[in-house]
Parts: structure tokens; sequence; C-alpha cells
């Protein structure tokens, strides 16, 4: 890419993430099903294989478990495999490979063994999909030791972030908003220096409530601080990015100041990462919080289907909803 | 009410028809070069020369490996082992598909590949630190090309397959070069070959046509499960149906074992692709020291596969042709009691995992909540050495 900024999608930003990362490292491979030609259902991996050729963006046969269980091997012989599993529901075939295999191979190993793979998962619902395309399976990875977890929100995140999983010597979970793909564009300037993976980050200050949210829930919440505003309330509003391991610094010295925090993710509620980041805050800033945290999810049903799945998904209202509640404690 | 121990209902060939009237001969596309009796017999195929010396120092492979495997199941019943996978029956399967690799070939074992282990000069103690419970298996898979044990079931045969499709990439296959040529054997069970990922692995490897051979040793029993509950043919044809070659060689024949190994390891190395190998053999012992295989099979069975025997064969072979002399047995015998004897004492002397060392490794790079307890656990060790004061 030229020096300069250039206005770009989450899409567009993953694709030149990737394309960088496999110019910068030959051991950098694409494995997954139609990523080679059709540049993947979402077109993530766009023109990779002309420029790579087929050795290097490889179109996998249809088996999850093949997929993540040969970048195993791949992994071993010294390549950094990133597979793209076509989307959320779907990878519950690799489950058995993820959990028991790329998570375990380097503590088994006296870290012998690296597993450098990162596993790009399109996730998320609100787009008319039929079953399985709308799934939030980020606890069932972020409750396993050994694998990182982690969520983009926005196209330049999109950019750097692809490229700091690659380039990490641990297995990373890789969660894209697929809703969000191809929906706003941002400006990128490729000169600036990324903040590290493994980091969450304040995208709108706030005093009165924290908002706290990852993937494609980031924009749910910036929305509702605007809305808030308006009614003359300030809400901070952060993108937790990594889930796994948590940064907990940004979220803990927020709700230290604002005394409240609401958790906003797609996912079932039940023992969801709003549970996990609920026990934390509570243990490190009882004394600080003036109502219990609050968790905005989904409900803990099925994804349901589509036409109704604006009602499933938490929406503006319902966080500002969880806000009130919480401020009126 | 059916019969739990009937088998499948008939739904096509009546099994005996598939399987043939006796079960025990492996039918006449067995593979072999050497009877029961020791008489060596030629194959159209897969014949090879062996020098006296391979044909001695198979003898003393498999010896030593059952030395190995017998000691280690003493050691289980006197407590210094938790648990122990018995190979008692599968030596020549092991140290025939074992002497067939070189160097810069990679082996992806199940978790009773101590015969394979030895071949590729593992010391065997350190197999045992994972039956002991202090390890996950404490040996650098690069050193000795071999991989660490694998305990789901047939998880291990993708992972040879994708790391076949890297010596490809490497352009470590096909080169006419013998010294950098290299392919992946990936070891499995009977039982192992119904699991989706040895089948996913099968199609990959035909796929891309990668240099792994699937080396499957049938030795008829996946715990208390017969083959006939894994499959309606016989295995190895099963390979056709994924677009490779199977073979079906006689698994207590270590010189079969060896010639149609090293022929399917060629062929991966030469840039051909993918063969199935299927060992066939019999598990003599129990499947595990916690295993009561009086409980499902017949002991009939056992004495007839006792006579197949795949050390006394070679032996009978050796002595027959005047190949050994008293002597070298009383070797080899004198050997392998000083390597159970440094495994009786080598095990006890495996240093127990320290605490603190379950936080290392988690992650190749550290997190700051796994260093967090690793502390509040140091300093819950220490309240306890201090109260002991
Ligand atoms: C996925 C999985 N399911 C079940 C088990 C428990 N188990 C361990 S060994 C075994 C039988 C395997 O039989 P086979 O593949 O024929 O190999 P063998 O042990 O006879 O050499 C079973 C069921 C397991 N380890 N992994």
């Amino acid at each position: 890419m030229s020096a300069g900024t250039e206005k770009i999608t989450l899409a567009k930003g993953l694709n030149l993430g990737l394309r960088k990362a496999m110019e910068d490292d030959p051991k950098v491979l694409l494995m997954g099903e139609d990523v080679g030609k059709l540049g993947g259902v979402f077109r993530i991996t766009d023109g990779l294989q002309k420029d790579f050729g087929e050795d290097r963006v490889i179109d996998s046969p249809l088996a999850e478990s093949g997929i993540v269980g040969t970048a195993v091997g791949m992994a071993m012989r010294g390549y950094r495999p990133v597979v793209e599993i076509q989307f959320d529901g779907f990878v519950y075939p690799a489950y058995d490979q993820i959990v028991c295999q790329v998570a375990k191979i380097h503590f088994r190993s006296k870290g012998r063994i690296k597993m450098p793979i990162v596993i790009r998962i399109p996730f998320g619902g609100g787009i008319g999909a039929v079953e399985h395309h709308s799934e939030s399976p980020e606890a069932q990875f972020a409750h396993t030791p050994g694998l990182k977890v982690v969520a983009c929100s926005n196209p330049v995140d999109g950019y750097w972030m692809i490229q700091q999983a690659i380039a990490c010597d641990d297995p990373v979970i890789f969660l894209e908003p697929k809703r969000q793909y191809h929906a706003d564009k941002a400006e990128l300037d490729d000169s600036v220096t990324p903040e590290p993976l493994f980091t969450s980050r304040v995208v709108r200050p706030g005093s009165d409530a924290t908002l706290l949210a990852y993937g494609p829930t980031v924009k749910t919440a910036m929305k509702a601080a605007e809305a808030a505003s308006g009614e003359g309330r300030s809400l901070e509003v952060i993108d937790l990015r990594t889930l796994s391991p948590l940064d907990m610094g940004p979220v803990l010295d927020s709700v230290r100041r604002t005394g409240h925090a609401v958790v906003v993710h797609e996912a079932h509620v039940n023992l969801g990462m709003g549970a996990e980041l609920a026990a934390r805050i509570t243990e490190e800033c009882f004394y600080s919080l003036e109502a219990p945290v609050l968790r905005v999810g989904g409900f803990d049903t099925p994804y349901p289907a589509s036409r109704i799945e604006e009602e499933w998904l938490p929406d503006l209202d319902r966080v500002l909803d969880a806000v009130d509640r919480s401020l009126s404690f | 009410m059916t019969d739990p121990a009937a088998p499948p209902p008939a739904f096509g060939p009546d099994l005996a028809e598939v399987f043939g009237p006796s079960q025990q001969d492996g039918g006449p596309e067995l593979v072999q070069l050497l009877t029961p009796e020791g008489e060596r017999v030629q194959h159209p195929e897969f014949d090879l020369d062996f020098s006296p010396e391979q044909l001695r120092g198979f003898y003393r492979d498999m010896v030593m490996v059952r030395r190995i495997d017998t000691e280690s199941t003493a050691l289980q019943r006197h407590g210094e082992l938790g648990i122990w996978a018995q190979l008692l029956g599968q030596e020549a399967a092991q140290v025939g598909a074992g002497r067939a690799l070189r160097p810069q070939d990679f082996v992806f074992p199940t978790y009773r590949e101590h015969g394979v282990a030895w071949c590729r000069g593992l010391d065997p103690l350190k197999l045992l630190g994972l039956f002991r419970g202090v390890d996950h298996g404490d040996w650098d898979p690069e050193e000795v090309n071999f991989g660490l044990y694998t305990i789901v079931i047939g998880a291990q045969t993708l992972h040879a397959t994708g790391y076949a499709m890297g010596m490809q990439r490497d352009g470590a296959v096909g080169t006419g070069d013998p010294d950098r040529d290299a392919a992946v054997i990936a070891h499995f069970g009977d039982g192992a070959s119904s699991q989706g990922d040895v089948n996913e692995a099968f199609i990959f490897a035909a796929s891309y046509n990668a240099p792994v051979v699937f080396f499957c040793q049938n030795n008829q029993w996946a715990i208390s499960e017969p083959i006939e509950r894994q499959t309606r043919i016989p295995l190895y044809q099963r390979a056709l149906g994924f677009g490779f070659p199977g073979v079906r060689v006689d698994g207590n024949d270590v010189l079969a074992t060896y010639a149609v190994t090293q022929a399917a390891l060629q062929r991966a190395r030469d840039g051909q692709g993918p063969t199935f190998v299927e060992a066939y053999t019999y598990r003599m012992g129990a499947h595990t020291t916690t295993d009561d295989p009086t409980r499902y099979r017949l002991s009939d069975d056992v004495e007839s596969w006792k006579l197949k025997d795949p050390i006394s064969r070679v032996e009978a072979y050796l002595r027959r042709n005047g190949l050994a002399d008293a002597d070298f047995f009383a070797d080899v015998s004198a050997e392998a009691d000083a390597l159970g004897a440094r495994l009786r004492d080598g095990v006890k002397a495996l240093p127990d995992p320290q605490p603190l060392g379950i936080f290392e490794h988690v992650y190749a790079e550290q997190t700051e909540e796994l260093r967090r307890q690793h502390d509040e656990f140091a300093a819950y060790l220490d309240s306890f050495e201090g109260s002991h004061a």
C-alpha cells in the first residue's frame, strides 16, 4: 500500500493486513473453504491466491477438523497457518482439534512446539442469515487455557490486529464481526504505530457509567452513548479487543471513576464474557461500585430465525435501559 | 431386545463372507515373507533381501521392545506407573515400520508406539514419564523426529498430513536426493479408523498428494469392540475409496512389515502420495493395564495367535539357517535384562513435577493473569513452609 491514508472497510482492512503479513513472512499460509479463487464467501482473502499462489492460499476440502488439524501439522513444520472458518456455527466440527490439540500442544511439549495458528471466525448476527450463521462462540474458546481470543471492531483494528495475531507465537482465535465487514469506512494511516494486540481501549470517554463491548456491539454501545449524551448522560465506552487474556487495566480505571458498569455482548448471557467481567470488576473494585455490574446480551436461547433477530440482539434501547437501571440504584 | 453382543444386523454381505471363513489368517491378500513356522516365503511385489545382520537386528529390537513392555506392565502392577498401554504381540508391526524409516522421516504416534520409539532411538524411560504421570511426554520431537503421544484417537493423522504438506512446501519431496526426500508416517488403530479425523486425513492427503503413510495396526480390538464393529470390509480396501493404494501386511511378520512400509514410504518420498498400510496383527495382552479382556474375548483366540508370535518365528529362522549362535541369543537376553533393570531403577528416579511448573508453557508469551495466579499460589505454598518451621 502506498504511504498516506486511505478510506477502507473492515473487509478491506483485513485483506490488506493478510496481504502485508504474507509479504513480510513467506511462512504465512492461508487455508480454508473457498479462500482461493472466490476470495472467501465474505471476500476477505480476495486476490491473495492470484498473487501468492495455490501453495500459500489453499482451498481446502470441506472438513473443519481437517482444516485445523492439518494446520497443526503445518505449524509443527514451521509454518504460520491462518485458517478461515466460513461461519461461526461451523467451528464445532473443529472444536476438538482446537481445544485438545491447538490449545495444549505448547503446554504438553513443555514449550518445544509452538502453535502460531490464527483461526479466523466471522461471528455474530444481524445479517438475516439462516441458522448456524450468526453465533457468538467466544466464551467457549476464552474458557480454554492455551488459546488467546481477540475480536476486532473496526477497519483500522482489523488491519493491525490480524497482522499482530499472525506474528504472535500463541494460537489466536480471531473474531471478526461479520455484519461490520462492509458497513463503515475508516481512514487507515499505515505509518502510525499500532497499539499492542492484547490491550483494551477507551473509544469514547465519559464519566457517568462504563459500557464494555467488543466486536459488533462496540458500534451499538457507541450509538447508545451518543443517544445518552443527548439526555445529558456521559457514558464511557471501552472496546475490549482482547477477550483472553482480558486487559482489565482500562476497565478497572474506568469503573473506579464511574462506579457503574454495563457489559454488552451478543453471546448468551449465561456464563458468557459478561459473567467473567462482572466477577473481576466485583473482585477488584467492590468499594467503587454504586450498582451491580449489569449484562446486556443475547437471551439464553438458540439464535432465533432471522425475522426476529433484531429483537434478540442487544440494541441501543436495551443498553440504555440497563444504563438507567444501573444509574438508578 | 437384541443381544448387545450380536453382530450388526445383516445389511449387505454376510460378515463371514467378507472376512473369510477364518478371521485370523488375514486372507489371501496378506503380504507375508516369513511364515509363523519361520519359513521364508516369496512375494511377487514386496520381496527384499535381508542380510543376516539385519535379521539379527530385528530380533534384538523385538526382544528389547517386548522387555520394555513386560517391565512396564510389572512397574504398573507395583504402583510405579498409573497405567500402561501394552504392545505385546505388536512388536513386529512396530519394529518393521520403525526400521523402514529414514532419519529425515517424521513419526506421528498414538499412545502405544513404544516399538517405533525404540527404533527412533528414544530412551524408553522418556515414555514412562507420561504413564507415571510426571509429564505429558518429555522428549523433543524435532530431535528424534518422533511426535508426542496422542491420546485422542485419530487426531494425529491430521497433524501428520499437515506436516507432510509442509514437507511438500519445503521442497523435501520428489527431488531424487535420498538424503533429502522425506515422508511422514501416522500410526493409529482399527478403532481409530472409524473416527472422522482419520477419514478427513485420508481426504486431505489424497487431495494434496501428501507424502504420508497411514499405518494402521489392526490388532482386532478397540478395547472391547471387535473389528467387525468398525468395518464391514477388510480395512485396507477402504483406501481405494479415498483414491490411494491400500495394502494388508502380516503385522506379526517383521520382514513383510518392513518391506511394505519401506515401499510405501518410498512412494511418498518420491512424490507419489499417500498409502494405507494395514498391519494385520493381534493384541495379545489387555488394552491397557486397567482392562480385563476375559470379559469380551475367547482365550482360544489368544491361544491361536500365540502360535504366530512375531519373535519366535524370527528366532526359528535364525536358528534353522545358522544365522545366529547361542552367544548371540544369550547376549540379547542379557541386554534385555540390563534394560529392564535400568527401567526399574530409572522410573523411580523420575522427578515429580513441581507445583509452580503448571503455570509454565501454557502460552509462548505468558499472560499477566497467569503470572498473578503463579505468584499467589507461590505465596500460598510458602505460607505452609512457614507454618512447618
Ligand atoms: C476420541 C476418543 N474416544 C475414546 C477414547 C478412549 N479410548 C482410548 S483407546 C480406545 C480404543 C482404541 O482402539 P484402536 O484405535 O483399535 O487402537 P488400539 O488401542 O487397539 O491400538 C478408546 C475407545 C479416546 N482416547 N479418544
